[in-house]
């Protein structure tokens, strides 16, 4: 499977030199490889291991602690429903129930088209607006068992194009333009910052 | 009691451009920073002392004295925020980010001025994709006007503020546990000491960890002075600070409040609030702060919002997490849910923690399947003991982080308070095993 494309590992190099140390771009790279793929391929995360310099064992040590990556092909859309308790009180798991109906899945499956896979999640935070749910991390509020399925036929007919792609987050990325960039900090760079008064200022 | 206090971090929600640029500008934005580089850092990092601004984000820590905790004369020091907001009930954080980022940008600025942070990380929810949109496209904005980065306006104050990210784990919500995620790692909390990551934190420099909705004060703060902040509130509990009111009531929401002298009755019951229960059932319990929180009933309910009493009382107000249970919720069920929800969670580091959640899970489950057994409720407490010694509040805990202590939390209350409905239940699944004909047929002899 993929290594990171050229317009990725240009991307995961502007975004390894706004870190101090280059593991700490670990978590940002390796969404930048589930949105490339969907999920994480073993190849992917060799390359990001060799980007920012550790073993594969190390980037796959990361990887397998977060609940968001997946080392598994997934459905195209990831639908998270919110079971928690402030959900629980208003029919969260009631929606699961008609979720995994609908769908003909259980939570952790996909389905055979390979068009959604199904989780119970954790709180949201979205909890004034029970019973929530997630589809590729947008949120979806108060939504009934009607809603639910509106949602799931408007996927499945394109309807809608709001929603990319399992792996794609944030649509607008950070770029620090370099004549503005104030430069990276290192735990070398023991210097005082210089608008700080030296210690003692003052005092004397 | 309801005050008139004025909506100092949500002043901007109903503006339907809170989030750009403009709408930040024309509505007296970064000129909190201005002021700032006029009056200079110490004087800065004065005011939000003496605004006695407490954490927002659970432990309610003051954020004066934290910044002070920074050894003198250790550089670099980085300002971290933490944005993870994933304590069950709680929804603010995200709001903040989404509706105002650059209000949450400008805090940054003012707190790594004060401090001599010359690099900031914003570390957002994984599962947060719009406001990671939000904040990255107020961030290339700020830059480009020349509120961040290099010489912040025309001074001789440059910070790079970098918005980074999670992947889903509650855990990462721990001060050291996000320190190790945001260098690579596994989100682990790490063994104290160092007790604060002020002293040694991020590749081991000083760093100040701060909430979204702390940060959010400042601009504010500065604007309007520390003493101005502090007039609003009571005790130990000053400015205003936002409540997540959710569950059985008319009408959920996030709602700014004045700190220390609005009661949980105003924000539960009050019309311009939650408005009162659902269907105006009889209210049965509620979690005063999050999931981590214990329980508290009808006779709470004229405390006000204020750390100390809420602390006092036996319970804490955390995260601002308001979750109400009406007098139709079923208490194994509701314990069973908020148990697992620390059983998934929990990181694995602390056997205490790693073992005793995933048990005190297992019990629940089976006696909210009919397959309680009467020791259960005994050995529900002897495995809570084992985590948090004593089951007490302010909790002690065998465990690096409080996590494995906040499962226990759900527990020693709804055991107090609604035990016979543990033991009608387990009462059932005894009736049922009994009532069910034992057949016993002669093994077959494999000789």
């Amino acid at each position: 499977m993929a290594r990171l494309t050229n317009d990725n590992v240009e991307l995961a190099r502007e975004i390894i030199g706004r870190y101090p140390r280059p593991k700490s771009a670990l978590i940002p790279l390796l969404h930048l490889a589930q949105e490339q793929d969907g999920h994480l391929t073993d190849d992917a995360m060799a390359h990001i291991g060799e980007l920012v310099g550790v073993s594969s064992a190390e980037v796959l040590g990361t990887a397998s602690f977060y609940e968001m990556f997946k080392m598994e092909p997934v459905g195209r859309y990831m639908v998270n429903i919110c079971t928690n308790i402030s959900c629980q009180l208003r029919g969260g798991e009631e929606l699961l129930e008609h979720a995994e109906k609908t769908l003909g899945i259980r939570p952790g499956q996909t389905t055979a088209d390979g068009l959604f896979t199904l989780e119970d999640v954790e709180c949201i935070a979205a909890c004034t607006e029970a019973p929530c749910l997630q589809v590729n991390y947008r949120y979806e509020h108060r939504i009934s068992n009607e809603g639910f399925d509106q949602l799931v036929n408007d996927l499945r007919a394109g309807r809608r194009t709001d929603i990319p792609s399992h792996g794609v987050l944030a649509e607008v990325r950070q770029h620090i333009p370099d004549e503005r960039r104030a430069g990276v900090v290192t735990p070398e760079d023991k210097a005082a910052p210089v608008w700080i008064p030296a210690a003692g200022e003052g005092e004397r | 009691m309801i005050t008139d206090a004025p909506r100092i971090i949500t002043s901007r929600f109903d503006n339907a451009d809170s989030y750009t640029l403009a709408g930040y500008e024309a509505t007296g934005g970064y000129q909190a920073l201005r002021k700032a580089l006029a009056m200079g850092p110490a004087a800065v990092a004065d005011e939000v002392k003496t605004a006695t601004l407490l954490g927002r984000g659970g432990a309610g820590f003051p954020a004066g004295v934290k910044w002070g905790l920074a050894p003198e004369n250790v550089w670099p020091r980085y300002l971290v925020v933490n944005g993870d907001e994933s304590e069950p009930g709680t929804y603010k954080d995200r709001l903040l980010m989404e509706r105002d980022p650059h209000q949450l940008i400008e805090g940054v600025l003012l707190a790594c001025y004060a401090i001599g942070c010359g690099q900031a990380f914003l570390y957002v929810r994984g599962e947060m994709a719009h406001a990671q949109e939000r904040i990255a496209a107020a961030l290339n904005d700020a830059y480009a006007a020349g509120y961040v980065g290099k010489n912040i306006l025309g001074s001789d104050f440059s910070v790079d503020v970098v918005l980074t990210w999670g992947a889903g784990a509650y855990i990462v919500g721990e001060e050291t546990a996000l320190i190790e995620s945001l260098e690579g790692n596994r989100g682990m909390p790490r063994l104290k000491p160092p007790y604060f990551p002020a002293a040694k934190g991020l590749y081991m420099q000083p760093t100040i960890v701060n909430n979204v909705e702390t940060l959010s004060n400042l601009p504010w703060i500065v604007n309007n002075g520390g003493e101005a902040f502090a007039a609003l509130g009571a005790e130990t509990s000053r400015g205003t600070r936002m409540f997540a009111v959710s569950g059985h009531v008319k009408n959920p929401g996030v709602f700014e409040v004045e700190y220390g002298v609005t009661t949980f009755r105003d924000l539960i019951y009050a019309p311009q609030y939650a408005g009162g229960i659902l269907d105006d059932r009889a209210l049965k319990a509620y979690i005063p702060g999050g999931a981590s929180a214990p329980w508290f009933f009808e006779e709470h309910l004229d405390l006000p919002l204020e750390k100390v009493t809420v602390d006092r009382a036996g319970s804490m107000l955390g995260s601002g997490a308001v979750v109400v249970m009406d007098e139709t919720t079923d208490a194994v069920k509701a314990c069973l849910r908020v148990v697992r929800f620390f059983a998934r969670e929990s990181c694995g580091k602390c056997a205490p923690c790693r073992e005793g959640t995933t048990w005190l899970e297992k019990i629940l489950q089976r006696i909210q399947d009919g397959y309680g057994r009467p020791s259960d409720l005994d050995l529900l407490m002897d495995v809570s003991d084992n985590i948090s010694p004593g089951i007490a509040w302010p909790p002690k805990q065998t465990t690096i982080c409080p996590l494995g202590p906040s499962a226990v939390s759900p527990i020693a209350s709804a055991l107090q308070r609604f035990r016979p409905e543990f033991e009608a239940r387990i009462a059932q699944a005894e009736e049922a095993r009994h009532s069910v004909p034992v057949n016993i047929t002669k093994a077959s002899s494999h000789g």
